[in-house]
């Protein structure tokens, strides 16, 4: 018998409704393959046994009683940025110390409403900032695939770097995760994953530790495209308890998949085509053109001429949302505190304790380019070119371009620990060069995994989409992954 | 635009958080390493461009006003440090 945490959520679907195993013998597969491996990856930072297996228990009688939700029985890990009642909850901050929430996000509500089971909280960066995984205060998450001949260990990449690396090592069967600036898509692509940001507003944003509102979007990481499309269906939802999500109906992604790409045109924009940028992400990119055209698209050549500018007006943007939604950590409600002298004494020295060094900076950046003097040179610029950034797509969706192709990230997983990146924050934002321009316009992205580099790693693709327009993503990227195959690391853990 | 070592001591007192010397001096460089990353937003042409306030048009949504939630004193102040008879409970703000 094959091993049950190797099944896809579709496949385990499908063995749960033929009654081949029970929910509890799934989760229970997957509890112990958590206990074997977690601490050679850190992609847990609270694992939650009983009430995983309380919550298959009551899977297994509600199949037996023939109501079945849409994830019935079905394990999965969610980022420590979602609110879980009860349960561990910190977005993997030290200023969090503790803090168990009496209620419970609408994105992991809706996954529980359709059967599914909570197996623990995964790590990520501090707060989601970061491309690594490597801010949170619970450590750094290792990479489950390791490049040929190689013992180096690799980062998962961030800030969902648990959640990419629990799905890529089958720790879970499936994984929430979050997008700022590119949470999903490029952990997704150092893994071999798949994880798609939906629109801005598609998912409740409530019970959710807010970084930067105007960006911050949930979405699924999954093992191939079809779950990523099971997973969405559940997440999204509009609510009464986020007044930016939107009442639109939730289509059934997966029937989308195996649809024909005949009449529909992929744009493919020359600005993507940065300096410095491997080969091989060249190649991989004409590979995907290639296999897009066979498959009866018209790819056409298209401009987004702003797109240099979205990196550097998101680290105002998202900075200055950062130091406005972090101001309620100040030791007096929940998490961290530390004694002072006075009260102002107690917020800067809880502050000074409980937020990590790249959170600080962050904090910092946004507080500077919101103060007195600066607001206009700074934030409103921004925003400025960020409606730039939003037209620019505008535009090309509206000369007839359905979706637009690009790579996910400019490399391959790099080390943990890197000395030249942890030198230079920017070098490390720029990990996000291909991902945030699609937050800052507020579309959906997808990363599916396309190949492996000479080094024996994945790289991905992303395709980008117009709004509310899911469907056409979920749709290609199966074409892609069709063509390109499944990549799953060889174990040796 | 670039900070100093006393803009940047006043800008982690406007954020409340308690730097050292060598934290300060350190914060410098990097963030004005961030800024001259950001400066090229300069060179943009943003006449008669207006300011994003949301990527989606949207009207903001409205509830009546009802009352749709509370009685739960206990849960809101259950992850405090410090209270007491369900208030939070600081150092003294008040002379």
């Amino acid at each position: 018998m094959t091993e049950l945490t190797s099944l896809t959520i579709a496949e385990a679907r499908e063995k749960l409704k033929a009654k081949e195993f029970t929910s509890v013998e799934l989760t229970e597969s997957y509890l112990k393959a958590i206990d074997a491996a977690n601490q050679v990856f850190n992609a847990y930072v609270a694992v939650t046994p009983e009430k995983a297996l309380e919550m298959a228990k009551a899977s297994d009688a509600r199949r037996a009683t023939g109501e079945v939700g849409a994830l019935e029985g079905i394990p999965l890990g969610i980022k420590d940025l979602f609110a879980t009642r009860d349960v561990h909850t910190q977005a993997c901050s030290h200023i969090l110390d503790g803090f168990k929430p009496k209620y419970e996000s609408t994105v992991s509500q809706n996954l529980w409403d359709d059967g599914a089971v909570m197996l623990g909280k995964l790590n990520m960066d501090e707060f989601a900032m970061g491309s690594s995984n490597e801010t949170s205060h619970y450590g750094a998450v290792i990479n489950p695939w390791k490049a040929a001949g190689s013992n180096q260990q690799l980062v998962p990449g961030g800030s969902s770097g648990g959640s990419a690396a629990a799905v890529a090592a089958h720790l879970c069967a499936g994984a929430t995760a979050t997008d700022t600036g590119g949470s999903i898509r490029q952990p997704a692509a150092f893994t071999g994953t798949v994880g798609i940001k939906p629109t801005y507003g598609r998912c409740s944003r409530w019970g959710t530790v807010a970084f930067a509102s105007s960006l911050d979007q949930a979405g699924p990481i999954a093992r191939d495209v079809r779950d990523a499309a099971i997973m969405l269906k559940s997440m999204a939802s509009v609510d009464a308890k986020d007044t930016t999500s939107v009442d639109l109906p939730v289509p059934d992604y997966e029937a989308a998949l195996g649809q024909s790409l005949k009449g529909m045109k992929i744009g493919i924009p020359k600005e993507y085509r940065v300096d410095g940028m491997p080969e091989e992400i060249e190649a991989l990119w004409q590979k995907g053109i290639a296999w897009l055209k066979d498959a009866g698209a018209e790819i056409v050549d298209i401009t987004l001429p702003h797109t240099k500018y979205a990196l550097p007006a998101y680290y105002i943007v998202a900075p200055a949302e950062a130091s406005s939604n972090l101001a309620r950590y100040d030791g007096v409600r929940y998490g961290l505190r530390v004694d002072g002298k006075d009260i102002v004494d107690m917020y800067e020295k809880t502050r000074a304790a409980g937020f990590g060094t790249e959170v600080k900076r962050r904090i910092m950046i946004g507080t500077y380019v919101l103060s007195a003097g600066y607001y206009d040179a700074y934030y409103l610029q921004a925003q400025k070119v960020r409606t730039l950034i939003k037209r620019d797509f505008e535009l090309v969706f509206d000369a007839g371009v359905d979706a637009i192709l690009t790579p996910a990230t400019p490399s391959s997983a790099f080390g943990v620990a890197d000395e030249d990146l942890a030198s230079d924050p920017v070098k490390m934002y720029l990990n996000d060069i291909f991902t945030v321009t699609v937050n800052m316009a507020g579309l959906p992205g997808i990363a599916v995994p396309a190949g492996l580099d000479h080094k024996g790693l994945p790289l991905g693709l992303q395709l980008i989409g117009k709004p509310f327009e899911e469907e056409t993503l979920f749709r290609t990227a199966h074409v892609i992954e069709q063509a390109a195959g499944r990549f799953t690391p060889a174990k040796w853990w | 635009m670039s900070v100093d070592l006393a803009t940047v001591k006043r800008v982690a007192r406007l954020a409340r958080i308690a730097v050292t010397e060598e934290d300060a001096n350190r914060m410098v460089g990097e963030l004005n390493g961030i800024l001259g990353f950001v400066e090229q937003l300069g060179e943009v042409d943003v006449a008669g461009v207006e300011p994003m306030t949301s990527v989606t048009p949207m009207d903001m949504r409205k509830r009546t006003d009802n009352v749709t939630d509370g009685d739960k004193a206990a849960d809101i102040v259950a992850n405090a440090p410090s209270t007491d008879y369900n208030f939070f409970l600081v150092p003294k703000v008040v002379e």
